[in-house]
């Protein structure tokens, strides 16, 4: 499986999980589907751009770094529109939001194939 | 009148047992090993400057048969090249008429010393799908090696696996005339006729070689006879490995199946369900239940099971945080 779709497929599942933690919030609970549905596309584009810059760039750190913030700026997007009643849940959705980026990022520079050589040594 | 040291009457002893070279291009280091037929030598090519091994004949051969056994040893090397076969360089005849041929030097380390250091199964996989490699690529060439066993596999040093000792190998088909004579650029013609193994005859060794093979049924023998060989060595590739291996050694019983019929084709057909035991799915030599399935993909995906896990405990972390 290469980088791309390595992230892909882990960026959406994790998507998945995150917005079916939705339902642990009352406030919000009639809204699962759509959130689920939003979180899960959410989680595509997040691994698909991780998994890019994991192929162009060999490096867990960085790509730890990247992963972290594509998912905090996603999520930022998500969060900046208001809820129903008018709030911002930005802690409870950047926050799981940045821990699926990290975790696509370190997944995607460990595994999945498609990746830079390591330079070699002179 | 002064007596000579034992310790030159044995260098004189040495040096009297190694062949004589003279008219040749060779000149020998040292003895390395004998075969079955024949010794062979570390020496030193004067024309191309580089360390080669030479196989020569040292037996008594009144009838000659050893020495045709050993041309056509040379000849089906030299019908051979491939990566994983040691290459033939040259053949030819001494002074005293013995035949001798030059290959490859292969430093290295047999594959049946070798594996005490290799301690992962997956790295033992990848020879044998090597080894396997050399051996389908034999048999398109109509060439049976007969006597397939972790001594006559050597690995390189930067891993290269070469499968060694042809000296019994059987032609099934002959895609050129091996009956014709060869190598008369300047020294004794080097001629190579076809020998028959009569039936009967048993080749090979006990525990490597096929029930046919062992009895003597030469004239039946095929590439299957190989492949019973392949699933004897994988199975001692999977000495003092874990139980998961169990596809693997599936894989190993089908090869040895006692009748020819039930075991793979080709040792293509081995080398690629070994292949697939590598990519984490299922092998033809091994029906899954639902279990050993779920078991397969969980251990095929086990990081991303492990990421996923690790992402719901820390949801969950965060999930009771935020509710406090």
């Amino acid at each position: 499986m290469n980088k791309i779709v390595y992230g892909l497929v882990l960026g959406g599942i994790l998507g998945i999980f995150d917005g079916l933690t939705a339902w642990f919030t009352p406030a919000v609970r009639s809204q699962l589907l759509g959130i689920v549905v939003g979180s899960t596309f959410k989680g595509i584009i997040a691994g698909v751009l991780i998994g890019f810059f994991a192929r162009k760039v060999n490096s867990l750190p960085l790509g730890v770094l990247f992963g972290l913030g594509i998912g905090l700026l996603l999520a930022f997007g998500v969060a900046a529109m208001p809820s129903a009643t008018g709030e911002h849940y930005y802690l409870q959705i950047m926050l799981p939001g940045g821990l699926v980026g990290l975790i696509v990022g370190y997944a995607t520079q460990k595994y999945g194939s498609g990746g830079l050589a390591p330079s070699p040594r002179t | 009148m002064n007596w000579l040291s034992d310790d030159a009457v044995s260098r004189l002893q040495a040096a009297s047992a190694l062949p004589d070279l003279a008219g040749t291009r060779y000149r020998i280091i040292q003895r390395i090993g004998s075969g079955g037929m024949g010794a062979v030598y570390l020496a030193e090519d004067a024309v191309l400057e580089r360390r080669v091994a030479l196989k020569i004949l040292d037996l008594p051969d009144a009838s000659g048969e050893l020495a045709t056994r050993l041309l056509r040893e040379a000849h089906i090397l030299a019908r051979l090249e491939h990566p994983g076969i040691v290459p033939v360089h040259d053949a030819g005849r001494l002074s005293d008429g013995r035949v001798f041929y030059t290959m490859k030097s292969v430093e290295g380390q047999r594959l049946d010393l070798l594996i005490v250091s290799v301690g992962a199964l997956s790295d033992r996989l990848r020879v044998f799908q090597r080894i396997c490699d050399a051996v389908a690529f034999a048999h398109a060439r109509g060439i049976l090696h007969r006597d397939l066993k972790p001594d006559n596999i050597m690995i390189g040093p930067f891993g290269e696996v070469l499968v060694m000792d042809w000296g019994i190998a059987k032609i099934l088909h002959q895609p050129v005339d091996l009956a014709r004579g060869s190598g008369e650029e300047g020294r004794a013609a080097v001629t190579c006729t076809v020998v028959k193994t009569e039936h009967g005859t048993i080749l090979g060794t006990p525990g490597y070689m096929a029930p046919e093979q062992a009895r003597g049924e030469v004239e039946s023998l095929d590439e299957r006879a190989d492949i019973y060989s392949l699933g004897a060595i994988l199975q001692f590739l999977l000495i003092g490995s874990a139980p998961t291996a169990r596809p693997v050694a599936a894989i190993a019983r089908k090869a040895m199946a006692e009748d020819p019929a039930s075991r793979y084709a080709s040792a293509s057909q081995l080398g690629e369900d070994i292949a697939r035991f590598l990519d984490g799915l299922p092998v033809t030599a091994y029906p899954e239940n639902i279990f050993l399935k779920i078991a397969r993909w969980g251990s095929r995906y086990q990081l991303a099971i492990v990421l996923v896990l690790t992402y719901l405990v820390l949801r969950a972390i965060l999930l009771v945080w935020f509710r406090r």
